[in-house]
């Protein structure tokens, strides 16, 4: 994968095409053994990555969850038991004990890089 | 680095209670304290009410009471498995095993209680344990695979939980060994006992009363009990539930008075005999007795809490009615349940048939309820408990609390017309008064949402049936109940939505939020959106913005299972399949590595296929002729046949025939929830077609028609719509049925309980989709015609389609590499899932 600027831990990788990603919805895409959920939040003209592994039951899908909004907060909720995850900052808005990692996202010429 | 100012508190103890102690206090006063907890168990303290849960899934972190980092973030500091070993009072301070000495001002011993073991001979050998931690859990668990037989000592309110976990584990034959001539003999009378024994058995679970075991036998593990009578019992493992025994050897070496029979003598403070030093919970003995459950736990935390930011508490005689759960039987006692006459009058209601016992003990002036039992049906158990404690004045015949409402107005008090005293949530605390302030003043007005501001509900749970009430009760109070709208999103009914897109002729997810909604959306309203513009426009539901919308389920076209593989169901209209379909589902199965399951519904359930995989195999499955069976979606499952006039000697009418027309006719069609169907070829019912939303049975002269029946955790019978009349009737009445249903009802609401909460009821429905009294009947066959006209399969469509077919990839950078992290194991020869608590 493509290298932009690095910094001491982490890495902008090329993830993948816009077109990759459904209009409102997510996708899986793996980034040197990770796994990391893409949404594109067309409504609202915003993108966001997040951990694809629900910390629920460790389930790889938050990509497969439908997004949306509470309050002004984007969030995924997970397909299995709907715990509800805020897209900004990963926190958990119906479960206070669980939380997922969310990456820095930047849409370039139709590319898709994340900072893992 | 505590400051003059500073009391410091040390805990010893960090189970139920002992944390309820550090919660409550920092609640009340946080800077004034400087709390140490010392646990004897390496695990932060967690929920052992709940603890057979950990056998049906949850994981150790779910039954936490608080993560690790709360002790921490509230300033505690906690050390958990290190138990503190000595007290020194003279010093005030307190030594652990691994050495830490930590002084105190005050000291709260929370150290609760062990199993208590009878001196058996025996007891030491491989293959008997205990019931009480998540420890002792892990061990039975293991153990357990590898026994076949299993028995309990003590039948119990904790023997019959830990007996429900050996038939849960998978054992063969689970036994109870039980000391008293009944079951649970603290809790219920003869009669219950006798009603609860069947239904265990019919669980499966085998009881011996009147056995006291001698000795249990074996060399080195353990290979059956021995009894006083003299007769024996093979079995390869063994959990004793004798009762529980207070850890009181750390008061003991301390100096401090403790009971001969075991218990840390406390006073109505809770102060033991040493005044600075405070003992709460299982290991208290408290008005000559030990508390063995969480509630009066509880309320001794809040008592030494209050104590020690300076008011003054004393701790009440606590109640002690229970209510079993889990078992998969229902049984309460309340009150004094053994209370006889003449100091009463007992109303008993015993039915064997059904395997139902009540006992409710009046007062002699038939004023005030006593106590009282129930096994078999405990539905009344809070609110009958609520009018024990609150002595409420009774109807003029009590009869009805037990007996239920027969016809007409709930029976006695309902739960508004409890005073605002009335304890609701034992466990926390919380009355009536304080919950009705919560929900009407601050808007706490759904039960997650009195989790986070009250905790009810969070204890034993046990008053949450009764808190939903008062949510209800509250809010339409408030004239609030009646509009059921969809979310925060969209001010509208299911109804009125679908009303609304159809007029203004929407089709898509963000033309109905522009037009009706505000804000994005959410996991709420998109499915039931997708699901009505599929009831109105049946397009595909994956074009155009819709797949987004849709559940996980239908925007795979499959049912996801735990580990994020699916499962694949085939459409077998009826149950009919010929053997060359049957060898194309084995070989597909193969080929992809899916476990096969007949299913509950007369088809087959293909699982553990990989989202990429999934458009190779419908490919397969279309090739041999199936269709997609939609087992994911709010829609038509299965027509249930049985072999009807064609073969079998007493069927009056081709009820395969007849299924698979129904089946093929409204395959496909979204509803708010799934519907089913049967049809049996004569009145012996063999396709249990009365146990369907709608259902037909043979006549001689044609085809009776049910409607509303519904299996599920609520059953209810089906009610006849229309009798004796001919197959093209009969569908008519379906189509305008269905559509009725469809365009009314609220969202994820199978057709029983729309019925149910019908107005008019059966006579209603007759009316409009009969009699037509609405003039509607044209216009929902024309819908329901629509929809059949427009049908499609929707895996073909995917398959055919290369931008939907896309989608169906784990990795869009690389579709061609599936999930690394699903993981099966292998069971009789096929695979399963792995569980979720291995994988991490
Ligand atoms: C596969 C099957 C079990 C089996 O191995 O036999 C099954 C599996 C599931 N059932 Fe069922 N039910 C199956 C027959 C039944 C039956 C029996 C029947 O249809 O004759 C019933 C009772 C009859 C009824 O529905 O009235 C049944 C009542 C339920 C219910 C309770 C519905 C209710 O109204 O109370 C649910 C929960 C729900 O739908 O909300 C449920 C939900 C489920 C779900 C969807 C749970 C879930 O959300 O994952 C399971 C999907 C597993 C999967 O991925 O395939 N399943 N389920 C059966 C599929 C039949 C088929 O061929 O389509
Ligand atoms: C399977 C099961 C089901 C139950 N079901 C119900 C129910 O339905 N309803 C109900 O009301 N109650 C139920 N109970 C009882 C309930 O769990 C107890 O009443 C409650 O846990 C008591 O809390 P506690 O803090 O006093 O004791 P515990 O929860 O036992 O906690 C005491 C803790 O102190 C530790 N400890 C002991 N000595 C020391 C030491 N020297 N140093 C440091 N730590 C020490 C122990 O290891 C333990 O972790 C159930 C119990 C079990 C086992
Ligand atoms: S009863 Fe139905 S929902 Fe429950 S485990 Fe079985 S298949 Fe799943
Ligand atoms: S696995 Fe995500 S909510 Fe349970």
């Amino acid at each position: 994968m493509e290298v932009l600027h690095s910094t001491t831990t982490t890495t902008w990788h090329q993830a993948c095409t816009v077109e990759d990603i459904p209009a409102d919805g997510g996708a899986c895409v793996l980034i040197e053994g990770r796994q990391i959920a893409i949404f594109n939040f067309s409504r609202r003209n915003e993108w966001f990555a997040t951990d694809n592994q629900c910390p629920h039951r460790h389930q790889m899908v938050l990509s497969r969850g439908i997004i949306g909004s509470q309050g002004e907060e984007p969030k995924v909720a997970c397909p299995f038991h709907k715990k509800t995850f805020s897209l900004r900052d990963g926190s958990c808005l119906n479960d206070e004990q669980y939380s997922i990692a969310t990456y820095p996202i930047e849409i370039r010429g139709g590319v898709v890089y994340v900072e893992v | 680095m505590s400051t003059s100012t500073e009391t410091r508190v040390v805990v010893i103890g960090n189970g139920m209670v002992g944390y309820k102690f550090c919660e409550k206090l920092i609640a009340k006063e946080k800077t004034h304290f400087r709390l140490t907890v010392f646990g004897e168990e390496s695990q932060v303290a967690y929920d052992r009410v709940h603890l057979s849960e950990y056998f049906a899934g949850k994981s150790a972190d779910d039954l936490l009471m608080a993560p690790r980092d709360w002790y921490s973030e509230n300033g505690i500091e906690l050390y958990t498995g290190d138990p503190v070993v000595d007290i020194d009072r003279e010093r005030k301070q307190v030594r652990s095993h691994h050495g830490l000495v930590v002084g105190y001002d005050y000291l709260i011993l929370a150290t609760g209680s062990g199993a208590f073991v009878p001196p058996v001979d025996g007891v030491e050998k491989d293959g008997v344990f205990v019931y009480r931690t998540l420890e002792d859990l892990d061990l039975i668990q293991s153990y357990a695979r590898k026994a076949r037989k299993g028995a309990v000592i003590g039948g119990g309110l904790l023997g019959l939980e830990a007996a429900k976990a050996l038939l849960d584990l998978g054992v063969e034959e689970a036994h109870v060994v039980e000391f008293a001539s009944r079951l649970m003999p603290r809790q219920i009378d003869d009669a219950g006992s006798g009603i609860l024994q069947r239904q265990l058995e019919s669980l499966g679970l085998q009881i011996h009363l009147n056995k006291s075991t001698q000795l249990i036998q074996g060399t080195d593990r353990i290979e059956g009990l021995q009894f006083a009578d003299g007769t024996e019992l093979p079995v390869d493992m063994l959990i004793i539930s004798a009762g529980i025994r207070p850890r009181d050897e750390l008061a003991k070496i301390a100096g401090l008075e403790t009971h001969p029979r075991g218990g840390i003598m406390v006073n109505d403070q809770l102060q033991t005999s040493d005044p600075s030093i405070f003992a709460i919970g299982e290991c208290a003995l408290v008005h000559q007795m030990i508390y063995g459950l969480v509630a009066p736990g509880y309320e001794m935390a809040e008592v030494v809490a209050s104590q020690l930011i300076g008011n003054a508490r004393s701790f009440k005689p606590f109640d002690m009615s229970t209510k079993l759960k889990l078992i998969g039987v229902d049984v309460a006692s309340f009150g004094n349940p053994f209370a006889q006459e003449p100091d009463c009058r007992t109303i008993t209601y015993d039915n064997k048939a059904k395997g139902v016992y009540k006992r409710i003990n009046v007062s002699s002036d038939g004023k005030t309820l006593l106590g009282g039992i129930l096994v078999g049906d405990a539905e009344q158990y809070n609110m009958l408990l609520q009018t024990c404690k609150n002595l409420t004045i009774l109807p003029p015949n009590p009869e009805d609390l037990i007996l239920g409402s027969r016809g007409g107005e709930e029976a006695g008090v309902g739960v508004m017309g409890l005073p605002d005293e009335a304890l609701i949530c034992s466990c926390e605390a919380l009355t009536k008064g304080q919950l009705c302030h919560e929900i009407s003043e601050n808007g706490q007005n759904t039960v997650e949402a009195l989790k986070k501001s009250t905790k009810a509900c969070t204890g034993c749970g046990g008053c949450t049936p009764l808190v939903k009430d008062l949510i209800q009760g509250v809010m339409k109070q408030q004239g609030l109940y009646v509009r059921n709208t969809i979310c925060e999103h969209f001010d509208y009914t299911r109804q009125e939505v679908l009303d609304l897109i159809k007029i203004n002729q929407l089709t898509t997810y963000n033309e109905v939020l522009n037009h009706l909604g505000k804000g994005d959306g959410c996991e709420t309203c998109k499915p039931l959106v997708g699901s009505v513009l599929a009831s109105l426009w049946n397009e595909n539901i994956l074009q155009k913005d819709r797949a987004v919308i849709q559940d996980s389920n239908d925007r795979y076209l499959a049912n996801i299972q735990k580990g994020g593989t699916y499962s694949v169901v085939p459409r077998i209209p009826g149950g009919e399949i010929t053997p060359d379909k049957l060898i194309t589902i084995g070989q597909v199965a193969k080929r992809y590595g899916l476990y096969t399951k007949i299913t509950g519904g007369q088809r087959i359930d293909m699982f553990g296929a990989h989202v990429s995989d999934l458009p190779l195999i419908w490919e397969e499955l279309i090739e041999a002729g199936f269709e997609s069976g939609h087992a994911y979606g709010k829609a038509l499952r299965t027509v249930k046949s049985c072999v009807g006039s064609t073969w079998c000697r007493f069927g009056v009418q081709d009820s395969v025939s007849f299924a698979i027309e129904l089946e093929e006719r409204y395959k496909g069609i979204r509803a708010p929830h799934k519907f089913k169907s049967g049809v049996s070829g004569c009145i012996r019912e063999c396709a249990e077609a009365q146990s369907k939303d709608f259902g037909v049975i043979a006549t001689e002269k044609g085809w009776n028609l049910y409607v509303g029946g519904n299996g599920g955790s609520k059953p209810q019978h089906a009610q006849l719509l229309a009798a004796d009349v001919d197959k093209e009737t009969c569908t008519r009445l379906i189509d305008r049925f269905l559509m009725f249903y469809i365009k009314t009802a609220d969202p994820l609401t199978r057709t029983a309980t729309w019925l149910n909460k019908l107005e008019g009821g059966m006579s209603y429905l007759k009316a409009v989709v009969v009699d037509d009294v609405l003039g509607i009947v044209a216009d929902l066959e024309k819908e329901m015609q629509l929809l059949v006209d427009t049908y499609h399969c929707e895996w073909k469509e995917v398959v055919e389609n290369p931008e939907l077919r896309k989608r169906f990839s784990h990795f869009v950078n690389v579709p061609e590499q599936k999930d690394p992290t699903v993981q099966f194991d292998s069971m009789r020869n096929q695979t399963k899932a792995r569980d979720w608590k291995t994988v991490s």
